[in-house]
């Protein structure tokens, strides 16, 4: 095995039929490629996703009509809770992860991850996680149910599954730090001679930054869940005020991660965007350096913000004041990223393939979203919309329109580079538009719930919210079964189609694109040449 | 084991099971962990089949690390990679650690005070909020502990500890084998005691000071901030006597021994912190 | 489309709302245009940014032969849209900062009350003004059978309570806010009042209501299984109303006042502690004592309610902390108590036939 795992290595292969090393499932357990590593997460991320929309549309079908219908109020808490933690933990991070792995080596012109085997672990972490917070709906008590922030003291409350849930979060922790270790290691050692950070592709840039915020972030949430975690079995106070602790304290510490984390789903996204928009208009990114300060600024800024999701747990007013202005601060450099996509279709020549249209469907949505995120910023304002629908509105477009319509958007861009097949434009269209149509018909509607001040976490609302809310259900269910399709394309592109080329987008940019389609088992196992066309910006 | 790859070229591993050993320790490790502590029948074996196959899987991954380090697999990008790697693992640790000296500084700064304060004073009554404290529900006494005890002997220790470290790399660096052996073993045994003490520490907070994990605020983040402390150090000593061990296999270079360098530096983290824990958990 | 609220405001009937609620205050006026101006705001950034992206999107196609423009790069424009919106901040900055100011100054009230967020449902106490001393908890009325579709919704459906808060138009009212388990949140959107109620300490906020009336809102943070079943209402009355109300409130406390010296018979004991349970043992307990296991154990058949009194009477006292299970003696008097865990020893199967008297609680509540 050894011996011809060298013959292996010592030239470039078309295809990956090497007669060596483990195969059937063995291979797909013990691999360290990143082609099939990404593959692995971008498969349990699009699972985990039906998993977690099942169970919002299970939440939706109960709030379809005022009145408990098919929940008891403990259960819809349970779901509300593990939809949240699954849709983030288990959807959007592990698929942009996948990107991550399939893409950045090739960007860049590295033969695989830095730590391969590593990189393995990173993903094999993630079903244990996923066991446990899914078997604990089935234990005595069930899961926990305390809305994916976990606050205390209602989690000290919870049984057993909330001990589960805290296990999980402790282990998609590491899983995050070591694949956030992998991606910063390979970016800063492993680029091509030539390709300096500044001429590197701009998804390498968002997720440099997203590392770094994970490696700074999940170990504070970790920190917060063991605490939890004592003060529930071992007695201690932190969060108990009759020992000197403070219930609010997990607060603190949960949104010093629970903020960064949201641009931890955000940047990968803008990442894809800078590579879709400008391949679609055929004319460079606009403004490279400026886009890359404004990524780097985001992840700063957003270690100072955390508070704003507090502004009614009593803090100071200097407290309030603070967290106000700090964080309408964010507003600007997410600004810049918008006002360069925009100039970058400006005067671009322009087609509209699923890619674009997803990118397209993102910048409108993820700005709608962004500016209600500036109303929720204002203190007294956000003190009328805080645990509103309103709020719900706002982070699913941001999280759903913004993250998820990105990641689209990249599925379609490179699924030609991993298939080697065309996808079928005309279902991928459908797709689009569907989602975009029932998006909105689901979300948009949000906003007047959350201003009429209908409470989010509620299985049952009083009468004057039903007609909004059964508008957001049926759009809901249209959202959720239209994401079926997703399957559909990419079964058909995988057994068959078109031949792709090696460029199958003719204002395709970088490295990725110089390789064949489908791109052969190893690439780059010599640095390539670094040709300045390819460079971004 | 592995085909040395040509210096040029990036050193990519084989296939390898042990990731997937390693989730499944992890799994079976909270799987125990959530039975014990719900003291349901059997958590305690199923903790302890984690914890084996954890090991296992630990001697595995690494075995197949030193024996790859040590065909020459690993080029100077390589070694950049785990230098980069530790780095930020290290990082990730000061992050960690910063959850809980954040947690001490909000009881201390916010929390306690506010709780004292005259605006509270109708759910409260009398309490005084003077640190160290078990909080205004607190009936029994507890005596905190002192810095300049046994803390001030193991500020000594564990900052002797850094240098025979450094002194020992010294050797490394001029192959001077017997300084490095030396130098490590005194690390080591510095570090042992250090542990000895610690825990004789524990003994007497629990059996005469009636201070406590339960001890509110104070005891908490007291047991904690130094509990996790001295884990890491235990984990530092572990780590530094398999490279002592290695070291007497004739392991590393003067010019190759990342490994070393490695555990060199989780020492003075693991130093660093302890300097942070002295000044604001004894001594303030 | 961000735009849609604005236009339609004032249109709008109770059922398709598209704005906030109408304020009943000068601050949740205040509030409310803040909102508005905001909402301009963005609409008109909105449109601006995408009357761009629409004209690129007609003109600047492909199909139309629009070949690209060859340009990556201008510090002018770069600098124009960092500088603009800074500006634009700078200016939202300050009405939002004023109206936050006020919001925060409970300085000077007239009256204070004392709020206690319990699972789930909400404890009033005047502690300063004319209704010192009154002191009451306040449920949510609407009828299970509502709630299980059985019967037809009223018209405030999830937003009624048996007993409100009552307060006098025009005075400003201080609340003292506290919980007794986990953090709950008092809100009510007509005043733009929202403050978490957090155990352990004291959170105030104020209000000022412009016109009599009855305001409703909701408890708003997740609290446990009955979140959504815990309102919040306000009855704000005229100043005559109001004395009225008070010197009702007192004469029927000192009615209800209890001799803690009477020696309490089985069955009056029994029908007293139905009711106790029912207002505050039955929502996790289940009014047939089935409990909701494995979160909420039965007490029908329970070791506890089956042992010795002392231990029945110890868990309803102090509860258990660390749990749903409240320490009912900070919330009930002694002949509640009595008369609730008689109840539960001689309700359902748990005919064990045992008086208890307030006389016995008040033993063991100084242990
Ligand atoms: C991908 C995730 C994501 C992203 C990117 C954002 C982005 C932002 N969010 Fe959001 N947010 C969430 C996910 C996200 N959020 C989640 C999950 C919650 C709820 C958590 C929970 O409670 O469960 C939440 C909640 C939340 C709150 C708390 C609400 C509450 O609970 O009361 C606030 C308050 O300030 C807020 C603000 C913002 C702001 C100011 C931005 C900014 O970054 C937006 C910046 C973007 C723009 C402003 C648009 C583009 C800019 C221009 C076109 C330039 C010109 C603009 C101006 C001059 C104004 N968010
Ligand atoms: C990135 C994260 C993410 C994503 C993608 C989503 C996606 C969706 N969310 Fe999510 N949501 C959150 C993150 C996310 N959410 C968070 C953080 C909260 C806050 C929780 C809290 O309060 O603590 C929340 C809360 C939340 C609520 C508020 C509940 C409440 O407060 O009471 C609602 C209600 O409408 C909702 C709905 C939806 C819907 C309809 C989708 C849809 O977009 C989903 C569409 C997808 C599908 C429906 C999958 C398709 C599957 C099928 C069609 C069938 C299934 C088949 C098989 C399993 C084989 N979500
Ligand atoms: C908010 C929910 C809640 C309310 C309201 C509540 N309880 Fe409980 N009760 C619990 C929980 C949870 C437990 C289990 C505690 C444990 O883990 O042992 C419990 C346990 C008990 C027990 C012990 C049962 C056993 O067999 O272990 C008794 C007796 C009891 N409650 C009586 C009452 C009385 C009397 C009231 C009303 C005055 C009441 N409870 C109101 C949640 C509640
Ligand atoms: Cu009380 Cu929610
Ligand atoms: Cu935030």
């Amino acid at each position: 095995m050894q011996a011809s795992q060298h013959a292996a290595h010592a030239g470039h292969h078309e295809d990956d039929s090497h007669g060596h090393g483990p195969t059937g499932l063995m291979r797909w357990i013990t691999t360290t490629n990143h082609k099939d590593i990404g593959s692995m997460y971008l498969w349990f991320s699009f699972a985990m996703f039906l998993v977690g929309g099942a169970m919002s549309l299970i939440i939706r079908t109960e709030l379809l009509s005022p009145g408990l219908q098919y929940l008891s109020p403990e259960f819809y808490n349970q779901m509300l809770t593990l939809h949240a933690l699954i849709m983030v933990f288990g959807a959007i991070m592990p698929a942009f992860v996948g990107f991550a792995n399939w893409m950045i080596p090739m960007m860049i012109g590295a033969p695989d991850m830095a730590f391969a085997r590593m990189n393995n672990w990173s993903f094999w972490l993630l079903p244990p996680a996923a066991i446990l917070l899914t078997a604990s709906l089935f234990v005595p008590g069930g899961a926990a149910g305390t809305g994916w922030t976990l606050y205390p003291p209602l989690s000290i409350q919870m049984g057993i599954g909330m001990d589960m849930a805290i296990f999980a979060v402790h282990i998609l922790g590491m899983s995050s730090i070591m694949g956030s270790i992998n991606i910063i290691t390979t970016i800063l050692n492993m680029r091509t001679p030539g390709m300096t950070l500044m001429k590197m592709p701009l998804f390498c840039w968002t997720w440099l930054v997203t590392a770094f915020l994970l490696i700074a972030s999940m170990p504070i949430l970790a920190g917060a869940v063991t605490m939890l975690l004592t003060d529930r079995h071992f007695g201690t106070s932190f969060f108990n005020a009759a020992g000197g602790g403070d219930p609010v304290l997990f607060q603190h510490i949960f949104w010093f991660f629970g903020h960064p984390e949201v641009y931890i789903i955000a940047l990968p996204a803008f990442g894809v965007v800078s590579h879709v928009i400008p391949a679609f208009s055929r004319k460079h990114l606009f403004g490279y350096t400026s886009m890359v300060y404004a990524i780097a600024a985001i992840g700063l800024i957003s270690f100072f913000v955390w508070a704003h999701h507090m502004y009614v747990t009593g803090i100071p007013l200097t407290g309030q004041l603070y967290f106000m202005y700090a964080t309408m601060l964010i507003a600007i450099p997410t600004g810049v990223k918008v006002f360069n996509w925009v100039t970058t279709m400006w005067r671009g020549s322009l087609t509209f393939e699923t890619p674009m249209l997803f990118a397209l469907g993102f910048l409108v949505l993820f700005t709608i979203g962004g500016l209600t995120g500036l109303v929720l910023a204002m203190t007294a304002v956000d003190i009328q919309l805080q645990d509103t629908y309103y709020v719900v509105a706002h982070f699913h477009y941001v999280m759903v329109a913004g993250a998820l319509f990105s990641a689209y958007a990249g599925l379609y861009y490179w699924l030609p580079k991993w298939t080697g097949h065309m996808y079928n434009e005309g279902l991928g269209k459908l797709h689009f538009w569907l989602s975009m149509i029932f998006f909105n018909i689901a979300f948009f509607p949000q906003h007047f719930l959350g201003l009429a001040g209908m409470p989010r976490r509620i299985p049952d609302y009083a009468q004057q919210f039903a007609d909004f809310n059964m508008i957001s259900s049926i759009g809901s269910f249209g959202f959720g079964f239209s994401q079926l399709l997703v399957l559909v394309v990419v079964f058909q592109a995988m057994k068959g189609g078109a031949k792709a080329e090696a460029r199958p987008w003719d204002g395709a940019r970088g490295l990725e694109w110089t390789v064949p389609s489908p791109a052969p088992h190893h690439t780059f196992e010599e640095p390539p040449p670094f040709d300045p066309a390819e460079a971004h910006g | 084991m592995s085909h040395p790859a040509p210096a040029s070229r990036y050193f990519v591993p084989d296939p390898s099971h042990w990731p997937l050993v390693g989730s499944f320790a992890l799994l079976l490790l909270a799987t125990g962990a959530v039975l014990t502590m719900n003291s349901i029948a059997n958590g305690g074996f199923v903790l302890m089949g984690g914890f084996a196959v954890m090991a296992v899987m630990l001697f595995g991954w690494f075995g197949r690390v030193i024996g790859e380090s040590e065909s020459g697999s690993y080029n100077l990008q390589v070694d950049r990679s785990f230098r980069w790697a530790m780095a930020w693992f290290i990082f990730s640790e000061v992050m960690f650690f910063a959850a809980f000296f954040g947690a001490l500084f909000y009881v201390r700064v916010l929390s306690v005070p506010d709780l004292a304060s005259p605006e509270q004073a109708g759910l409260w009554e009398g309490f005084k909020g003077q640190w160290p404290t078990a909080g205004p529900a607190a009936k029994d006494l507890f005596t905190p502990m002192h810095a300049w005890g046994i803390p001030a002997i193991n500020t000594l220790l564990l900052l002797s500890s850094g240098v025979t470290l450094t002194w020992a790399h010294w050797g490394l660096v001029a192959n001077k084998r017997q300084q490095l052996i030396t130098g490590l073993a005194l690390t080591i045994l510095l570090g042992l005691v250090f542990i000895g003490l610690q825990a004789y520490e524990y003994a007497e907070a629990y059996s005469h000071l009636n201070l406590k994990m339960t001890t509110g605020v104070y005891g908490s983040t007291f047991f904690m901030l130094t509990g996790f402390h001295g884990f890491h150090v235990t984990l530092g000593a572990t780590m530094l006597i398999v490279i002592l061990l290695r070291t007497l296999k004739g392991h590393f270079t003067a010019e190759r021994h990342f490994a070393f360098e490695a555990v060199a530096w989780y020492w003075h983290f693991v130093d660093v912190v302890w300097l942070g824990l002295f000044v604001v958990v004894y001594w303030l | 489309m961000a735009g849609l609220p604005g236009l339609f405001a004032g249109t709008a009937n109770a059922a398709w709302e598209l704005n906030l609620q109408a304020p009943a205050t000068d601050l949740a006026r205040r509030v409310y245009d803040l909102h508005s101006l905001l909402l301009w705001v963005i609409v008109v950034i909105f449109v601006g940014v995408f009357a761009v992206v629409a004209y690129s999107l007609v003109f600047h196609r492909k199909s139309k032969g629009h070949k690209a423009a060859d340009f990556h790069d201008n510090t002018t424009v770069e600098i124009a849209w960092t500088v603009i919106p800074t500006l634009i901040l700078i200016a939202i900055a300050f009405p939002a900062t004023s109206t936050l100011v006020q919001m925060r100054d409970t300085s000077q009230p007239d009256m204070t009350i004392k709020v206690t967020g319990y699972q789930w449902k909400w404890g009033y106490e005047y502690v300063t003004g004319d209704a010192a001393g009154v002191k009451y908890m306040s449920v949510l009325s609407t009828p299970r059978d509502q709630i299980e579709n059985k019967v037809p919704k009223g018209e405030h459906y999830l937003l009624e309570v048996d007993r409100p808060l009552v307060v006098p138009v025009g005075k400003k009212v201080r609340l003292l806010l506290t919980s007794s388990d986990v953090i709950h949140n008092w809100s009510v959107p007509a005043f733009a009042v929202k403050t978490d109620a957090v155990p352990g300490f004291l959170r105030d906020t104020w209000f000022r209501a412009e016109k009599e009336g009855t305001y409703r809102g909701q408890c708003s943070e997740l609290c446990g299984k009955d979140h959504g079943f815990m309102p919040v209402v306000v009855e704000v009355v005229s100043a005559e109303k109001y004395a009225a109300w008070t010197a009702d409130q007192k004469k029927a406390m000192a009615a209800v006042a209890d001799d803690p010296a009477k020696v309490w018979k089985l069955d009056e004991l029994v029908a007293r502690g139905e009711k106790v349970y029912t207002a505050n043992c039955a929502a996790c307990h289940q009014p047939n004592g089935q409990g909701l296991p494995p979160a909420f154990p039965a007490l029908d058949g329970s070791k506890i309610a089956k042992g010795p009194k002392a231990a029945h009477l110890d868990m309803v006292i102090k509860g258990k902390p660390g749990t749903a299970m409240a320490a009912f003696g900070a919330q009930l008097s002694d002949t509640d108590i009595a008369a609730v865990v008689a109840y539960e020893r001689n309700a359902w199967n748990n005919k064990l036939g045992e008086v208890i008297q307030p006389a016995e609680v008040k033993a063991l509540r100084g242990k």
